[in-house]
């Protein structure tokens, strides 16, 4: 009967191919509109690295005080290279790495190639297990090399493929800037989207994988300036030179720990809030440093790294979508009173309401699926369009693909099913007996 | 023409009636906050930066290899040198930004040493002798900066420039209306003398919460001798995208132990507006495409249900022909009809666009919406009704009077 019925709907349809493209259109524009600012939402909001979010935590340290709060600025969402590595050398997480971002160039040693420009982090050897990043070759480096200042380096295997053609390069030496780096591992493709490590003092949250990652101490020994944010808000007395940028009060440097449970994290808290206390009896601040001990997920959002353009363009859609389906209400109720004769006719005729429905609803399913057909056209056109509205970083993350699709279909005939509603429940009541008196 | 018929007539097709005046009401709720959001938006991305933009391109430079301060310097110079010959180029100086850069540095500017009693926040921009003129800024008081005055430092020595050149909005910050040249400001411990007042120059960032200050900017005559830099080039009127084309090959042919990316390393000023304003610009797009789409769905719905009444009511407007109403009776009946909903639509639509822009204020720090908005978009709103009941209306008012005698 259920095919019946769905023929049925199709050939009343083909009936008004005006109010029924109306109705198709209507579904498929509101659907297509809430469906790409979505694909962009999702790829902005996702979890980089799932699994492990609940147990990486970023402290954070009031060095500014709360004269800073009444000239309207927040905690420092950094730390100062004083604070960070007293946090290292505590050792109290699992794992802990300061991280900050770096820039070198590399000079070929074939001269007809012109010198190119790399980006990449200085960090700790607990970066690469904290994170999960997965290697092609070799690994990470060790703690011991951290503490020899060691001249080592991590590289991306975009890297290894314009350096070595993708072959193992473990062991061999690449110059960066005027150094020698010995090569102790090369990543797999790993490059978590939103960047969520270095956000803070990294400007570009989406964007390609980082070239490589050498050790912090190493970099910090050569004088390397972050390639990222720094703010120094209230130093005015800094002493020059490199020795006074370290010593400063300005701050510059991402730090992460992973704590594995509640209990950990609480210690780390409580941690925090010593040495907050500490800093202060030594005579550092006057205020004692408000401490906070901020989660991935909720770290996402201190940093705003959801666009709130991204947002507000899904907020609109979802109220263009609301409006496709009163318009469609009103049609399909246009459209089925106007067969009030017909419903009379086949109720008269022993037909009970619940056929009425069900005859209905499969007219509903196939505007649905027509707007579910126009919705994927559409969709993909919003897709490809991504460009226009976004930025480039953003644009490039969010693409049409099977879970998508499958959302939209499942969107247009959720859609459609309830514009239906009404209309249908209308419907079933038509009084069989008016219908045939007024012929 | 009596309403009375009207509303009595509504009231036999109450769902249908109910479902236009809501689509109208959330019509006017989404458009009339999305046109605020479009012109909010245009008129961020309008602003102007003050600088010469159509003769303007950047370049951004670094140095390969880590060469040594001293190094950096004597390349920066003959740099400068080469790009000044260059012909079509008619100046150019070194900085670390220049507005809608996206990146840069602020200051806290004090009228007093201590740091922390700053008085105005203002972006800080490294300028020799030649940065007025290659920006074309407008000089308003005071002078430009000499060549014996622009200071060399490394990357970690401390700002501490002797004099400085500081915007008009800057100086109406910092002296609220009294003349600014002469006087001492404080970005460091050490005093400054205002010895210059520009007409405008932007802060290199456009994020909405520094909008309040985007004008407060500050030249001081160094050169920062550090790896990465960027050049502003002015070039010789309507020789911008010529000169842009092949400056990074002169540059490498000059030296080149460099790196200028090849894309986006070299950008005409047009391209850095384009950048810097994406985001708004594509708000306002998407704004815009949404707005109308919306108005088109809207209207398409009514006419599609004002068919629809037109085609069940046939025999009544017959009967009524037949009883001596012309055809300017019938048009108007469905006119005042749809008036009298989009009216009860636009009045439901004014309070949901109200609350609506009180959400988004909580939710986006936008600003409160003017009542000329709602105003705009209740009028858009009956017009565009009036329009799309127009068609089935006069196809309605063409009904002749034998219909009434019809059955079925």
């Amino acid at each position: 009967m259920l095919a019946y019925y769905l023929r049925l709907g199709l050939r009343s349809l083909r009936r008004n191919p005006i109010l029924t493209t109306l109705m198709v259109l209507a579904i498929g524009v509101g659907v297509a509109a809430s469906m790409t600012t979505y694909a962009v939402f999702r790829a902005v909001s996702a979890n980089p690295i799932p699994g492990k979010s609940g147990q990486l935590f970023v402290p954070r340290i009031d060095i500014w005080g709360p004269q800073a709060r009444t000239q309207g600025r927040r905690v420092p969402d950094m730390l100062s290279y004083t604070d960070a590595m007293a946090l290292m050398r505590a050792h109290r997480a699992v794992n802990q790495a300061a991280i900050y971002p770096v820039g070198f160039t590399v000079v070929p040693q074939d001269s007809s190639v012109n010198p190119f420009a790399v980006k990449g982090d200085a960090t700790y050897a607990e970066f690469f297990p904290m994170f999960d990043a997965p290697f092609a070759y070799g690994s990470g480096w060790d703690a011991s090399e951290d503490e020899a200042h060691a001249a080592v380096v991590v590289i991306s295997s975009r890297l290894n493929q314009q350096l070595f053609g993708g072959a193992d390069s473990v062991g061999r030496t690449i110059h960066l800037d005027d150094h020698d780096y010995r090569i102790v591992g090369v990543l797999a493709n790993w490059n978590p989207q939103p960047r969520f490590y270095d956000v803070n003092v990294y400007s570009r949250t989406f964007s390609g994988a980082p070239d490589f990652f050498v050790p912090f101490t190493h970099a910090v020994d050569l004088q390397t300036d972050t390639n990222g944010n720094s703010s120094c808000y209230g130093s005015a007395g800094r002493a020059p030179g490199w020795q006074g940028w370290l010593q400063s009060d300005c701050v510059w440097v991402s730090l992460w720990v992973q704590l594995p449970d509640t209990a950990a994290a609480r210690a780390y808290r409580s941690f925090l809030k010593g040495y907050a206390a500490e800093q202060k009896a030594a005579g550092r601040f006057d205020w004692l440093p408000e401490v906070q001990l901020v989660g991935l997920r909720q770290w996402m959002d201190v940093e705003e790294v959801v666009p709130p353009e991204t947002r507000m363009s899904l907020f609109l859609s979802i109220g263009f979508l609301l409006v496709c389906l009163i318009n469609t209400i009103g049609l399909l109720l246009a459209k089925f009173m106007r067969r009030s004769a017909e419903i009379g006719v086949r109720r008269a005729l022993g037909a009970s309401r619940t056929e009425i429905v069900r005859q209905f609803l499969a007219e509903s399913i196939m505007v649905g699926l027509a707007g579910g057909v126009a919705g994927l056209l559409f969709t993909g056109i919003g897709v490809l369009a991504i460009g226009l509205v976004f930025e480039p970083d953003i644009a490039r993350l969010a693409h049409m693909n099977l879970s998508l699709m499958l959302l939209t279909i499942l969107l247009s005939l959720a859609a459609s099913m309830t514009a239906a509603f009404y209309p249908t429940w209308r419907a079933a009541n038509v009084q069989p007996a008016w219908q045939l008196k007024s012929n | 023409m009596q309403i009375r018929p009207i509303l009595a007539a509504l009231r036999h097709h109450k769902a249908g009636s109910l479902l236009i005046a809501l689509q109208v009401a959330l019509t006017l709720a989404i458009v009339c906050n999305a046109l605020f959001i479009i012109h909010g938006r245009l008129t961020h991305l309008s602003q102007p930066s003050g600088v010469d933009e159509d003769r303007l391109l950047v370049v951004e430079n670094q140095w390969a290899g880590k060469p040594d301060a001293g190094h950096i310097g004597s390349m920066m110079s003959a740099d400068l040198n080469f790009l000044r010959q260059m012909p079509g180029v008619s100046n150019a100086y070194a900085t670390d930004a220049y507005p809608l850069r996206g990146g840069g540095m602020s200051y806290g500017i004090g009228l007093v040493p201590d740091k922390l009693k700053y008085a105005a926040e203002s972006a800080l921009y490294f300028a020799d002798e030649n940065g007025i003129d290659t920006l074309g800024l407008k000089l308003v008081a005071g002078r430009n900066f000499r060549a014996d005055e622009i200071g060399q430092i490394d990357a970690h020595s401390p700002i501490e420039p002797a004099e400085a050149i500081i915007t008009v909005d800057l100086a109406k910050a910092l002296f609220h209306g009294q003349a600014a040249v002469g006087k001492v400001i404080y970005l460091s411990a050490k005093p400054t003398v205002i010895i210059g007042v520009v007409e405008r120059m932007q802060i290199p960032w456009t994020y909405s919460d520094m909008a309040k200050w985007s004008g407060n900017s500050t030249l001081i005559p160094l050169r920062q001798l550090v790896d990465t830099f960027d050049y502003v080039v002015r070039t010789e009127p309507g020789q911008v995208d010529e000169i842009a084309s092949r400056v990074r090959a002169a540059l490498y042919a000059q030296n080149r132990m460099r790196v200028i990316d090849a894309d986006g390393g070299v950008l005409t000023y047009a391209q850095v507006r384009a950048k810097a304003y994406k985001n708004d610009r594509g708000i306002a797009i998407l704004m815009s495409a949404i707005s109308l789409v919306l108005l088109a769905i809207t209207g398409a719905g009514i006419v599609g249900l004002t068919s629809f009444w037109v085609g069940q009511r046939r025999k009544q407007i017959g009967v009524r022909r037949a009883l001596g109403a012309t055809r300017n009776d019938i048009l108007s009946y469905f006119l005042t009809e749809n008036l009298l909903i989009a009216v009860a639509g636009v009045t439901i639509g004014g309070v949901l666009a109200v609350a609506l822009n009180f959400w988004l204020m909580k939710q986006f720090e936008i600003d409160r919406l003017a009542p000329g908005y709602v105003l705009a978009g209740v009028v858009a709103l009956l017009v565009l009704g009036q329009a799309a009941v127009l068609a089935p209306a006069l196809r309605a008012s063409h009904v002749p009077p034998v219909e009434a005698t019809r059955s079925v």
